[in-house]
């Protein structure tokens, strides 16, 4: 993960910032330039909200490299209160009581180190409510 | 717009070819199909390749193909849409005949994924899916999939073992097809015992890591008509769209509106409908894939995937045999030339040239492919003459 | 007047009993229970660190101080395990918080007392005018090396307060400081475990400093031990703070609430501070709290606290201590638990 390239998506990682349309209230996350609803140019700046319910999830068992030490672990897409949908781990679950509708919150976490020396990027997960 | 015809086909066996480069195994298939369709020069070609930079560090593979084919300094263009670069390309080879532009063109596809290890086959895979907003948090293309899998299995009942149907089934077809990298048969045990990659799905829903690569030449059907001594395969359909990128954009997840979109296109243009269709080579990179494929080319009722797959609707004798080829589980998926790979198994078939498999009295054969978790498709109807 | 206007704590939920750890290295468990009065300790999974804990604590605390987090004008993270030896944990928790970037930023150390060293500068930058609210974190997932004492003990947690002017809910009445060269616990640059000189880490160590600092605040405000309701020490195990506690005159119903070491092990630089949110969680107006931290190397920072009014209105805005310490736990093997800390050698 290159530095620019990370820090570039802090807003997003770290304070979940989303562009909500200006004209149809539509929230992109992360923001766009142009609206695909009603193609409006302007935007203004929102945090999404913290609360969600899980739509799918899976585990995954063999798991890139840097998410070694992670696996087995639970994903799922998530619609927070928003309306808007994410990807990302569900930590601190036990895997067999997820269920598609239950409810989840999203909470600051750890996503990998690049090796020993390298940067370290955080991001958001859910955990269960 | 003029007609267009296939009068060439060549394809090699799939699998860890160690031995041979990622331009040999290009090059090889090229000359079989310019053999094929009996030309002695080209205008000009497209290659379809998700990755050769990730994979073997290779760009420019326009004048790379297109100087070791030996055809002269042909124009040449490479074609990315993550796995759905090969039917892209099929689609761009096609409309630049039918445009007037060009009287012969070959359309190859290929791709040389056993240079770097698993892991790095794994990496340039996951960039065919949202680097930021979906690898980031760790996610892998299996794992993709069975997220659209364990959604389809609430909101329709759709079973694990009828997931497992799909693998069984196109490894009974592979069976019967040379040129498959896993021609062995397997049971619904077989994979319900095998190793879990993403819950639900296991190893053996999973399309391999292969080498391989096939090519098509392309004519306008009036010289095809002349020159050409085999039975003409015309493209009578052609569609093409993308969807969102990330999987969890998609209103539905359990659809994958990117094939009903390219699909419709392609019906329309074809004027068939999907009863009309004898059989299909589709996307299977997962079981779940075919199983929402064939729902979203109408060939079964949304939900219904999996007890058509259960009930052999789609297997060879059936109403309408998919992926008489082995698919992608059977035969493999070197990535950028599975699009292509298609249109040589629908060739074959139309042509009564598949011997064991040979679907009968094929006369109208559809090509779905895909790329990433559903972020585009292409679809193609052809029709022999 | 200045104080904590609000406070959060954060704890993973992961736990290992020391019959556990004791298991591996066949050593006697039930002395290491008794002696050191710890059942178990939290284990962070291999998503947590201090940045982590630390932005989970945050949140907590700018709840219940109901501020806007872009009016913190200083942001201190004190802790022995920050992610980066040269990067400060305070940036990417000031970041995440929506504090930036009009903040002052460093991270804290000095063994298991930077946490409340953060919290001495925030109320000093906060009373002289300079900053209007002050974000102070003490935070820890420390190592303790394989089959040493430490190992029972060394735990993860995280505490954050926010000091101010206005609506305090703990008023910090005094503080003392009192500080020396001693070479009782310490760690090398490079090194991946800290080394302790073992039984000199007691009374010339945390005894001295900690009853040092405790007489120095109580002379400072003029009073005695009886007048407080809770009193809270740094954790290094369940004993010493009862011990230190009695030395200096407080009994073992003050110290309590606060002693959350027996379930949760020594979360260094989140000990005392931890005890302290403990205490918050429970305490009633003008309820006057004693705390003395203590960090290796030595140190200790000694606060008195005046509970106000206000605290009844932001208590139950955040999660608590005792909701985090005991829902949801979830007790790992020593198997996971190397895995989780990054003890087993794996290939390049």
């Amino acid at each position: 993960m290159s530095s620019p390239r990370y820090w570039r998506e802090i807003p997003q990682r770290y304070r979940m910032e989303a562009g909500k349309c200006k004209k149809c209230d539509k929230i992109f996350f992360p923001p766009r330039l142009i609206c695909d609803s009603c193609k409006s140019r302007e935007f203004e700046k929102i945090n999404l909200q913290k609360e969600g319910k899980l739509l799918t999830y899976t585990i995954i068992r063999v798991a890139p490299s840097q998410y070694m030490d992670q696996a087995p672990y639970a994903m799922g897409v998530v619609e927070l209160k928003d309306g808007v949908r994410i990807l990302s781990q569900i930590a601190d679950c036990d895997f067999d009581k997820l269920e598609i509708g239950m409810p989840v919150k999203i909470e600051f976490r750890k996503i990998y180190s690049e090796g020993e020396a390298g940067i370290i990027c955080y991001g958001y997960k859910c955990v269960p409510v | 717009m003029r007609d267009v015809a296939i009068i060439g086909m060549g394809m090699n066996k799939w699998g860890e070819i160690w031995e041979k480069s990622l331009r040999d195994i290009f090059t090889e298939v090229a000359l079989l199909a310019i053999e094929d369709a009996g030309v002695d020069h080209i205008d000009s070609m497209y290659v379809g390749c998700m990755s050769s930079g990730l994979f073997v560090g290779q760009e420019h593979l326009s004048s790379l193909l297109s100087d070791y084919l030996g055809m002269g300094p042909i124009p040449a263009t490479r074609v990315e849409s993550a796995c759905s670069s090969g039917g892209l390309a099929l689609r761009i080879g096609f409309i630049e005949i039918a445009s007037g532009m060009s009287d012969l063109v070959l359309v190859g596809g290929v791709e040389k994924m056993t240079d770097v290890s698993v892991g790095g086959a794994t990496f340039a895979l996951s960039t065919a899916a949202d680097q930021e907003y979906e690898v980031y948090h760790g996610i892998t293309f299996p794992g993709l999939y069975a997220l659209m899998a364990r959604a389809h299995m609430h909101k329709y009942g759709t079973t694990r073992k009828q997931l497992a149907q799909v693998a069984v089934k196109n490894h009974y077809h592979g069976s019967m097809n040379p040129l498959a990298q896993y021609p062995q048969k397997i049971t619904i045990e077989n994979v319900l015992a095998s190793v879990m990659i993403a819950d639900p799905l296991r190893i053996l829903d999973c399309s391999p890591i292969t080498d391989g690569a096939a090519a098509v030449i392309l004519a306008p059907l009036d010289l095809a008509k002349k020159i050409s001594k085999k039975p003409l395969v015309k493209i009578i359909g052609s569609g093409h769209a993308t969807d969102t990128i990330a999987l969890h954009s998609r209103k539905d997840l359990t659809e994958i509106k990117s094939t009903e979109r390219a699909a419709k296109i392609a019906y329309e243009m074809a004027g068939k409908s999907p009863e009309e269709i004898n059989l299909a080579e589709v996307h299977d990179c997962f079981t779940i894939a075919e199983i929402c494929v064939i729902e979203a080319l109408g060939f079964v009722e949304k939900g219904n995937g999996g007890p058509a797959t259960e009930n052999g609707v789609t297997s060879l004798g059936g109403k309408i045999p998919v992926n008489t080829s082995g698919g992608l589980k059977s035969k493999g998926h070197p990535v950028g030339a599975t699009g292509v790979a298609q249109t040589v198994e629908i060739v074959k078939q139309l042509r009564a040239e598949a011997g064991e498999r040979q679907v009968k009295n094929a006369k109208v054969g559809l090509t779905q492919n895909m790329g990433g978790s559903g972020g585009s498709s292409v679809v193609h109807i052809m029709e022999v003459v | 007047m200045v104080g904590i206007t609000g406070y959060g704590v954060y704890l993973p939920r992961h736990r290992i009993k020391v019959e556990e750890i004791a298991k591996v290295w066949g050593a006697d468990a039930q002395a290491y229970k008794k002696g050191l009065l710890v059942e178990e300790k939290s284990v962070p999974a291999p998503d947590q660190d201090t940045i982590t804990m630390s932005v989970e604590a945050s949140f907590s605390a700018i709840k219940r101080a109901q501020i806007d987090p872009k009016r913190i004008g200083a942001v201190y993270v004190g802790s022995e395990s920050h992610p980066y030896a040269v990067k400060p944990s305070g940036t990417t928790v000031g970041e995440a918080i929506g504090a930036t970037p009009d903040v002052h930023c460093a991270d804290f150390e000095f063994a298991c007392k930077a946490g409340s060293e953060a919290m001495f500068v925030c109320l000093g930058l906060v009373e002289s005018g300079l900053i209007e609210y002050g974000l102070a974190i003490g935070a820890d997932t420390s190592q303790g090396a394989p089959g040493d004492a430490l190992e029972y003990t060394a735990a993860a947690g995280a505490a954050a307060f926010i000091m101010g002017k206005d609506n305090i809910i703990a008023e910090a009445v005094d503080t003392y400081s009192y500080m020396t060269d001693t070479p009782d616990f310490w760690r090398r640059e490079y090194q991946f475990y800290p080394r302790h000189a073992s039984r000199f880490t007691g009374d010339p160590a945390y005894f001295k400093h900690i009853v040092a600092a405790g007489k120095g605040v109580l002379e400072k405000v003029k009073l005695k031990p009886k007048d407080f309701q809770f009193a809270v020490f740094h954790q290094p195990n369940g004993k010493f703070p009862l011990k230190v506690g009695k030395l200096l005159g407080f009994e073992k119903k003050q110290i309590e609430t606060g002693l959350l070491c027996p379930k949760l092990g020594n979360t260094y630089s989140g000990s005392s501070p931890m005890g302290l949110t403990a205490i918050l969680d429970e305490a009633k107006p003008d309820d006057l709290i004693f705390m003395v931290s203590y960090g290796s190397g030595a140190g200790s920072d000694a606060f008195v606290w005046r509970v106000t009014e206000r605290i009844n209105q932001v208590r139950d805005l955040a999660v608590k201590t005792q909701e985090m310490l005991k829902n949801n736990k979830s007790y790992v093997e020593y198997g996971t638990y190397a895995k989780y800390r990054g003890k087993i050698r794996k290939g390049e």
